[in-house]
């Protein structure tokens, strides 16, 4: 039986490669079919928000990979509810559950491993 | 040994601050205290900043840890396997003679026995491991 890994995301899509290669653990997991999980906190939330135009940091665009996440079979995706609201963002660009805090512990428990970028 | 158990562990270990954060030097005192203590470490993973560690190219002043230097001789006298990111490591410039040839770079800045390789291999060792140890993450 695998061990499950939950990968707690907590960088702005355009803050440096931090939230592009925290996805691409997810992605590397899905991929040799083990059981991930992915939460997004803090400002990772922001990974979520519509609308981004990466043309001017002449970045390729996030979304795409996180798009990728259930087509890699990572599909537990988390966002924790207090950081969206504390960011004003409203809409998501997947299907994530929107945790509370008090949630977010026993999600980590629920996990054998977490890494955290 | 586990003073409490009696019992040896697995451990993966992965680094991802860069080499002079506090945390890159709490993985070099923890991957030798585990050895030391008899415990077995499956593999070393270096990720996001933490491919510098594994830079032959950093210079640390004479009176002060080098860090890099550390990671080697662990690496070497004990045969560990030091697995570094590739993706993390080009995008930072730390690339093996393989791979400066291939990107037609003039500096190589890693050198046996550390290896380049995927995200699979951070995968792998933690499945094999009994504790995933992660130093310098956000």
């Amino acid at each position: 039986m695998a061990k499950s890994l939950l990968i707690i995301s907590r960088q702005a899509p355009w803050a440096g490669p931090g939230a592009r290669e925290a996805l691409d653990i997810a992605l590397a997991g899905g991929a040799f079919d083990l059981p991930i999980g992915m939460l997004f906190l803090d400002d990772g939330v922001f990974q979520l928000a519509p609308g981004q135009q990466p043309q001017s940091l002449e970045q390729k665009d996030l979304s795409a990979n996180l798009q990728a996440l259930p087509m890699f079979g990572v599909e537990e995706l988390f966002a924790s509810q207090h950081c969206l609201d504390q960011r004003g963002i409203r809409q998501l660009t997947l299907p994530a559950v929107c945790v509370g805090d008090a949630e977010i512990s026993a999600l980590i428990d629920r996990y054998e491993q977490v890494i955290t970028l | 040994m586990d003073c409490l158990t009696g019992q040896t562990m697995k451990f993966a270990i992965a680094l991802f601050s860069p080499p002079h954060s506090p945390s890159s030097r709490r993985a070099l005192r923890f991957a030798q205290a585990a050895l030391s203590s008899g415990h077995e470490i499956v593999r070393l993973f270096f990720y996001q900043d933490g491919v510098h560690s594994a830079s032959s190219s950093v210079v640390s002043n004479q009176d002060e840890l080098d860090v890099a230097a550390q990671w080697r001789e662990l690496l070497t006298t004990h045969q560990l396997d030091g697995v570094v990111c590739i993706a993390a490591a080009l995008r930072r410039g730390v690339l093996n003679a393989e791979e400066a040839e291939r990107y037609a770079r003039n500096a190589a800045s890693l050198e046996a026995p550390w290896e380049l390789s995927g995200l699979g291999q951070l995968h792998e060792a933690s499945q094999m491991a009994d504790r995933l140890v992660c130093f310098g993450g956000n």
